[in-house]
């Protein structure tokens, strides 16, 4: 229900809102900047989310936390952390700054997704201002809640552009028991087809990192999570049929959360007209050839989510999100060098993909009922 | 029990000549689509039809529709779509909130002869399955791979997977395994326009906004359900479960937090009161604790190393919990006897009662104790009992209200009781249905847990699938004019949750 209790931030929020609806001028919203050059660009004014900070509500035994959007990713990490509690899914921070809002809008996730699921899948429930300047709370705290249209679950990943989030309740794991990580040097194909066998099968296999040049073997990161005996029995089974070795805890745990962040040397060293590019595939979709592509490439997820840096024009992009939409997937333009036009569309159409031409009129109508003025148009996601 | 409704209450008596004439119409527009035997309309072929598993309320279509194909589901969207004719989805019809009961002047489509399995895929762990298919049926195919799909509703062996779709269906293992909503990874539909679209894809995300989120537990109300594609999960070697007795209810409720909080997520943490382990003893001779006043039966699965280790751990935590005495299966037969309580229950309800309303809220999970001390003081108050059972580790519960369907006042003070545990719920932080879906029962309640101006963007959001408001139109979304009614009854009192319905 609306809440009716009044805070002179969000009344401030809320002013920004309707002057913005009067004046036609859309509003681009921002936390600590961390993840500003991710989606498509735009100059217009900024609405700043980070006064309304705080966590709002945490009891480890429900497995949900509560926290306004401004709060820094790294407090709410840092409070789970105290209780032995995690965000399973790993979202990326890309920056000290990050805030929980932020990581929301973006709806980025690290390597745990393949086993946890994506950040939606964690949203229980969200408060909003709409276009109107509405105050609205859709879904809760709870684990199951099915009254209502589970609107909450359309923030993660909608970059601002239908609603200014205020709080969020997000569901929280306990940090597994134990943890390892495996690796070997491997081609692409067989460590795509070993991954999906393994996921297949009772293992405790959390997360997966293949990088290497296409056509070479590479080096194959896995991570094991679960409960001490089940890590313990599968570790000689996997190593086994792979040849790997363990790596220690701690250069495991600084390779985890550089993978997450980016901040592996594969991710640096993004020429001035290249392009890094995020695919997003279906486990069926096995070694891929990008033309033009660089010979490094990091395969995540199982192979479902890939990173190529290519050529930033257009025809490059164009021949990219061809080849993946014939295999079912979708690319998006993650990251540009410094000579790349940054008015170039980052992300794929509903209209280039099968079958989601009708979703574009949907889409349409669900942002204007929640902004009919286009306070939030700012295109940053199509 | 018309006679129970006041008079002023009752809607105009509907035109007898201009509903015949429309189903005509209907009829002689829909044949040219359908096989004969797909297309029924005459009252014996469509009484079946006339209620799902909320049997309490009921209303006859104008025709039913058995489309065998997509395209014919499409075809005949488009013909009520052209008509204005609302249109309600059906499944297996074994919903409990009345989700897919007829509209007078609606067509039924039922999506039942859409039942097969397209393909089953070991390497990339899906399915593809049309809307039709039991959500038991996906698991017993791909067995063989060693694979299941998880979500495990209790009428798994009925239920159909797009009903699951439309009702982001739970079940007692998606604690650990989720819901409908993170097992499904592609939904295909139709709009009720008749276009067809897709939401979700084989891929891990799609552009755009995510709607396959907002499409999963909608309804129906959004689009028509032709093909889901699911995830499917590596099947566990194996399983055990502990059955703690507790002397108190308190304790009870504080060890399936304490067992949360030493960060242990079960396969299955479910709770029984006294009077259920007592009804369904009497029925399945389980060998439950009849002294406990609370039964907790809490699953590990995994391999067998795993399940070793975690049954260690929960037994530690539940007994510092209190636990008056502890059982842990011995072996697979033992463990499905101390499951056939639960799994039980609903039958066991049914038989030392005439009839039972199975309730469906959820709350933190601090407050089931609370919630059952409220439950107990309702129990006198409307002199009906209650069977109380939970799916304790989300906080999901279901209350089984036992009363007589004959005795006019005692279904009115059935859903009087079941109407004040709903609005308990939403008073302890949760939620009036945690997986049944809110379809007609709760929709007077849906003003209770929502503003108005949140129900104004949720029909803003049924606008934007269905402009024209055809799908399924007087389901999940009370309208604004409802919801004043329904206050001024409140204040009132004493009225029926809905008058204009015929019951029993």
């Amino acid at each position: 229900m609306s809440s009716s209790n009044t805070d002179p931030k969000i009344d401030a929020f809320r002013a920004q809102i309707l002057h913005a609806a009067k004046n036609k001028t859309p509003l681009s919203i921002e936390g600590g900047g961390t993840k500003s050059w991710y989606g498509n660009t735009n100059t217009y004014s900024k609405l700043d989310t980070r006064a309304y900070s705080g966590i709002l509500e945490y009891q480890p035994e429900e497995l949900v936390i509560t926290a306004c959007a401004g709060t820094p990713l790294k407090e709410i990490e840092a409070a789970l952390k105290d209780k032995n509690q995690v965000l399973a899914f790993e979202p990326p921070h890309f920056g000290e700054h990050a805030t929980f809002g932020g990581a929301i809008a973006a709806g980025l996730a690290g390597p745990g997704r393949i086993s946890a699921g994506n950040f939606r899948d964690f949203v229980l429930g969200t408060r909003i201002l709409d276009g109107k300047g509405q105050d609205l709370s859709f879904g809760g705290k709870v684990m199951k809640n099915v009254a209502g249209y589970d609107v909450s679950r359309l923030m993660p990943g909608s970059m601002g552009t239908l609603g200014l989030l205020l709080e969020a309740s997000l569901k929280v794991l306990p940090k597994p028991a134990g943890t390892a990580t495996l690796r070997c040097q491997i081609s692409q194909e067989k460590a795509l087809h070993i991954l999906n066998e393994w996921a297949g099968q009772p293992l405790p296999l959390s997360a997966s990192c293949w990088i290497g040049n296409p056509n070479e073997e590479g080096q194959l990161t896995i991570r094991l999570a679960g409960a001490i005996a089940a890590i313990k029995a599968a570790i000689p089974l996997m190593s086994a049929s792979v040849n790997a070795s363990e790596v220690d805890p701690q250069s495991a745990e600084i390779f985890w959360n550089n993978l997450r962040e980016h901040q592996l040397s594969c991710f640096g060293n993004l020429a001035a007209d290249q392009t890094l590019y995020r695919l997003a595939l279906p486990a069926a979709c096995g070694p891929l050839t990008i033309p033009g592509a660089s010979n490094e490439i990091v395969l995540e997820w199982h192979g479902q989510q890939r990173w190529i840096k290519a050529p930033g024009d257009e025809a490059t992009f164009t021949l990219i999100k061809q080849l993946i939409s014939s295999h079912g997937g979708h690319a998006t333009r993650f990251k540009q060098g410094a000579n790349v036009n940054s008015a170039f569309e980052r992300f794929t159409l509903l209209s280039e993909q099968v079958h989601s031409k009708a979703l574009e009129a949907v889409q349409a109508r669900l942002r204007s009922a929640f902004d009919p003025a286009g306070v939030f148009a700012t295109k940053r996601l199509p | 029990m018309a006679k129970m409704i006041p008079m002023n209450m009752v809607s105009p008596p509907p035109d007898l000549a201009a509903i015949s004439a429309l189903q005509s119409k209907l009829v002689s527009a829909l044949r040219p689509i359908l096989p004969e035997h797909a297309l029924l309309w005459e009252p014996e072929d469509t009484i079946p039809y006339e209620c799902d598993g909320l049997a309490a309320y009921k209303r006859m279509p104008l025709a039913v529709a058995l489309p065998e194909t997509e395209e014919q589901v499409a075809q005949i969207l488009k013909v009520c779509f052209a008509m204005k004719i609302p249109v309600v989805p059906r499944g297996s019809g074994t919903g409990l909130s009345g989700g897919a009961m007829p509209i007078s002047q609606g067509l039924v489509l039922s999506l039942a002869k859409l039942k097969k399995i397209l393909s089953i895929d070991p390497f990339t762990r899906t399915a593809v399955v049309q809307p039709g298919v039991r959500n038991l049926a996906i698991s017993e195919a791909a067995s063989h791979l060693g694979l299941y799909y998880a979500p495990d509703p209790s009428s798994q062996i009925a239920c159909s997977i797009g009903g699951n779709v439309n009702e982001n269906s739970g079940g007692v293992h998606c604690l650990k395994y989720g819901l409908t909503l993170h097992n499904v990874l592609r939904v295909r539909g139709i709009l009720m326009n008749g276009e067809l679209v897709e939401f979700g894809s084989l891929a891990p995300d799609s552009p755009g906004l995510d709607m396959l989120a907002i499409v999963i537990g909608s309804e129906g109300m959004l689009a028509v359900v032709t093909e889901v594609t699911v995830k499917l999960v590596a099947k566990p070697k194996m399983a055990r479960v502990i059955m703690a007795s507790f002397d108190d209810i308190e304790k009870g409720g504080n060890a399936v937090a304490a067992i949360i909080a030493a960060g242990i997520i079960p396969a299955g943490l479910e709770m029984m009161d006294q009077a259920t382990t007592r009804a369904v003893e009497e029925f399945v001779n389980a060998g439950y604790d009849l002294e406990a006043v609370a039964i907790l039966l809490c699953e590990s699965d995994g391999t067998p190393e795993e399940v070793a280790e975690e049954i260690e751990r929960m037994t530690k935590v539940l007994e510092q919990s209190g636990a008056s005495g502890i059982q842990i299966s011995k072996d697979e037969t033992e463990r499905l006897k101390f499951w056939s309580g639960r799994k039980n229950a609903f039958p066991a309800a049914g038989r030392i009662a005439a009839d039972y309303y199975c309730m469906d809220g959820t709350i933190p999970r601090r407050h089931i104790a609370t919630l059952l001390k409220r439950i107990k003081a309702m129990e006198k108050k409307y002199s009906l009992g209650c069977l109380n059972v939970f799916h304790a580790g989300d906080g999901n519960m279901h209350p089984l209200i036992l009363f007589n369907g004959g005795d006019p006042d005692e279904w009115h003070r059935a859903e009087e009781f079941g109407t004040e545990i709903l609005e308990t719920c939403v008073e302890l932080g949760g939620t009036i249905t945690g997986e049944h879906g809110v379809g007609i029962e709760k929709i007077n309640s849906m003003c209770v847990q929502f503003g108005k101006e949140e129900i104004e963007s949720f029909w803003g959001v049924k606008a934007a699938f269905d402009p024209e408001k055809l799908l399924n139109p007087d389901k999940g979304i009370p309208t604004l004019s409802r919801c004043a009614e329904y206050g001024r009854m409140r204040i009132s009192g004493g009225q029926l949750p809905h008058p204009e319905l015929e019951r029993f």
